[in-house]
């Protein structure tokens, strides 16, 4: 039985193409690009090539306003603390409380440095309050930090006009970027963006290449200072080889949209459909009428996540969770929290993301795989009885101590 | 996904003893939804002899939650009840082949279970023994005395293990300080008088805040930010640039960039590495711009 793979939001297959696009780069065409010989040269002109491939799919104006980074975290990162350092004068950073830990963690530790965070709260769906939005825009805001598109429930945030907004206010808008590029249009040079994340493992490059866009006269302090790639805004012999890798999978992305935007948006309203129609008690969470196309994420009631991935690996089928115990964390997930999902959901929610390689039997196989493992947990749950869930759970299952 | 020996996978897959027990004359309840982890234990006990003759669980929880449980029922069928008192949390894990350091909560819960059942069927208020001690960490409602029974049981050393074996102090980490007091208490306790016990390994509160630095007058300040240019122009005047000092205003100090420095295409990364120097030296928030930013009428 062929391994089904609906992991894509946490990282994606390399494309065969962008394999075989990077592969010179290991053997014949090894030179450092920062070199002025000819094996540095002919890098040289492959990393220009991927950087103008990248600027088109993001619709940036110039190609020199790709930087290349490890990751997305790097990205996040480096624009954050580039928009403080350039700007000691403000001492604000605005973002909301569904980020990434890539940014959620660095926030926390700018707060324990002295600066200030504002956190947006999100509502059940997921969505953000454009008017508390607009009530934290001052001078003293350094910059402005929101996802463009939520890893967990896919709910698309609205960062043009969220960048706007800043803008009128002298204020700098980064995006991370990481879920949505390559999966939504994007179109950089018609909006007031001045900085966004992205990261080729979760558009079928590989991983460790990453690209901070950076909107050309934007103030800027790079992260890792040494050498002169990238001008000088960050320093390090460049990954080479998957740059020219994350070049053609950009380049792939954009052949690709239109499908991401049918076929697999089809195959995620199939999966979910198939699922909210044979099993009770469950429902998808975040803005479902606004979101990325190949993301559901569904809330199974009275079980507890990590036992559904356990017998969906048995099956061969690979979802991954937002519970507590497959994180290491001990709390669900901050984004259910964020959204005010009941513990009795909170902590049984599935995360199926979906790619341009799913197939429609795939999806088949997963809607008759997943009711009877729901089945199966709910039988073992003290909060589920034979006739369904027990009234009022929690005074139901009174426990000694709570 | 977690590690699982083979017997805790087993026992995952293939539960024992799950679902309700009609004839049940025990019952513990412990965990809660909140914590992501609940247990049911049901007992039934012969009255005569004491003995569990047969034992069942409900469990809403991980894979590790759901064997625990499972290997729980299994040990302590044919037990006496006075026998079962004495299976610990470490029997639970040792059953299963051991279960990964964060995972050992579930081993916890299924040792509270049990007690719970035994004092729920000797007709005893179980919970009293955690009524007495302060609630520690409030995100997932551990108490004191909760805590000291595991550290004692287990002989942990760290706020890391206790978080393993409890849950508390895996959310806002407020607790942390108070479980290091437990720890404190019960290491002294292990010592024995006169001895000096180690303090907890795991420092769980952040160092104190560092107080605040004196402020400077103008003059020392000036000679501060030309103290840090002093200190960078070896390098620039190396690469044939250099920089002095132009003005200061407020915050804002302002320097001309000289010779290869002037213009330079990496002129914001010198500005920017000598800001961060100004900042670290000054132990103030401060911008370092170019002469050319001065206003006209300065």
């Amino acid at each position: 039985m062929e391994p089904i793979y609906l992991d894509n939001n946490a990282t994606t297959r390399c494309d065969p193409a962008v394999v075989e696009a990077m592969l010179p780069f290991f053997t014949e065409h090894f030179g450092n690009a920062s070199s002025i010989h000819a094996f540095g040269s002919e890098v040289g002109k492959a990393l220009k090539k991927a950087r103008g491939q990248i600027q088109a799919l993001l619709g940036a104006e110039h190609d020199s306003e790709i930087i290349f980074t490890s990751c997305g975290t790097e990205s996040d990162s480096t624009a954050i603390l580039s928009a403080l350092k350039a700007q000691p004068d403000r001492n604000t950073v605005i973002t909301t409380n569904v980020e990434h830990p890539a940014i959620l963690t660095l926030c926390e530790w700018l707060e324990k440095e002295g600066y200030i965070v504002h956190k947006l709260k999100v509502d059940k769906k997921g969505r953000i309050d454009i008017d508390e939005y607009k009530s934290l825009l001052n001078d003293r805001v350094a910059i402005v930090s929101v996802m463009w598109a939520n890893n967990e429930t896919g709910t698309i945030f609205p960062v043009e006009e969220m960048a706007e907004l800043a803008s009128a206010k002298g204020i700098m808008f980064h995006t991370d970027a990481v879920q949505a590029v390559g999966k939504i249009p994007i179109d950089l040079k018609n909006t007031r963006i001045d900085m966004l994340s992205l990261s080729g493992h979760k558009l079928h490059a590989p991983k460790g290449i990453g690209v901070l866009y950076l909107r050309r006269g934007c103030r800027f302090r790079p992260l890792l200072r040494g050498g002169h790639q990238e001008r000088g805004r960050r320093a390090g012999t460049e990954n080479s080889a998957s740059i020219v890798g994350l070049g053609v999978a950009c380049e792939l992305a954009m052949q690709h949209m239109e499908e991401e935007n049918t076929t697999v948006k089809r195959l995620r309203d199939k999966l979910e459909k198939g699922l909210l129609s044979q099993i009770t008690h469950c429902f998808p969470t975040g803005d479902v009428s606004n979101r990325l196309p190949n993301t559901c994420n569904i809330a199974f009631e009275y079980i507890e996540g990590e036992g559904i991935l356990m017998l969906l690996n048995k099956v061969g089928i690979a979802g991954s969770s937002g519970s507590a115990c497959t994180s290491g964390s001990l709390e669900p997930s901050h984004v259910m929290r964020a959204m005010g999902i009941p513990y009795t959901a909170a902590h049984g929610t599935i995360r199926f993301s979906l790619s341009r390689y799913n197939t429609e039997a795939e999806i088949d196989r997963v809607i008759a795989e997943v009711p009877p493992i729901v089945a199966q947990l709910r039988k073992l749950s003290p909060y589920w009885s034979d006739k369904g869930p027990v009234a009022n759970p929690e005074a139901a299952f009174a426990p000694t101590y709570a | 996904m977690w590690e699982y020996s083979d017997k805790v996978r087993e026992h995952f897959f293939n539960p024992r003893n799950s679902g309700p027990l009609e004839e049940a004359n025990g019952i513990g309840d412990v965990g809660s939804i909140q914590c992501g982890d609940a247990l049911r234990l049901m007992l039934k006990v012969d009255p005569e002899t004491e003995i569990i003759q047969d034992a069942h669980f409900q469990t809403f929880g991980c894979g590790s939650a759901i064997a625990s449980s499972s290997a729980l029922t299994e040990i302590i069928k044919g037990m006496t009840l006075d026998q079962a008192l004495e299976v610990s949390n470490q029997n639970i894990a040792d059953y299963l082949d051991g279960l990964p350091p964060e995972k050992m909560h579930c081993s916890v819960m299924g040792r509270e279970a049990l007690q719970a059942a035994i004092a729920n069927y000797r007709g005893e208020e179980w919970s009293d023994d955690h009524e007495e001690g302060a609630l520690i960490c409030k995100c997932f409602a551990i108490d004191a005395v909760m805590i000291e029974d595991v550290v004692k049981a287990n002989n942990l050393n760290t706020v890391e293990e206790v978080t393993f074996y409890t849950k508390a102090g895996g959310g806002c980490a407020a607790c942390h300080e108070g479980i290091e007091e437990i720890l404190a208490k019960v290491m002294a306790e292990r010592a024995g008088p006169g001895e000096v016990s180690p303090p907890p390994a795991c420092p769980a509160t952040p160092e104190a805040p560092k107080p605040p630095a004196k402020k400077l007058s103008i003059v020392e300040k000036i000679a501060k930010i030309q103290e840090v240019l002093e200190s960078v122009r070896p390098m620039l005047q190396r690469d044939h640039g250099d920089v002095e000092l132009a003005d200061v205003q407020g915050k804002k100090i302002y320097v001309h960039l000289k010779g290869a420095c002037s213009g330079c295409m990496m002129e914001a990364a010198t500005l920017g590495g000598i800001q961060q120097k100004m900042i670290e030296t000054l132990g103030e928030l401060v911008q370092v711009l170019p002469s050319s930013h001065m206003p006209v009428d300065a």
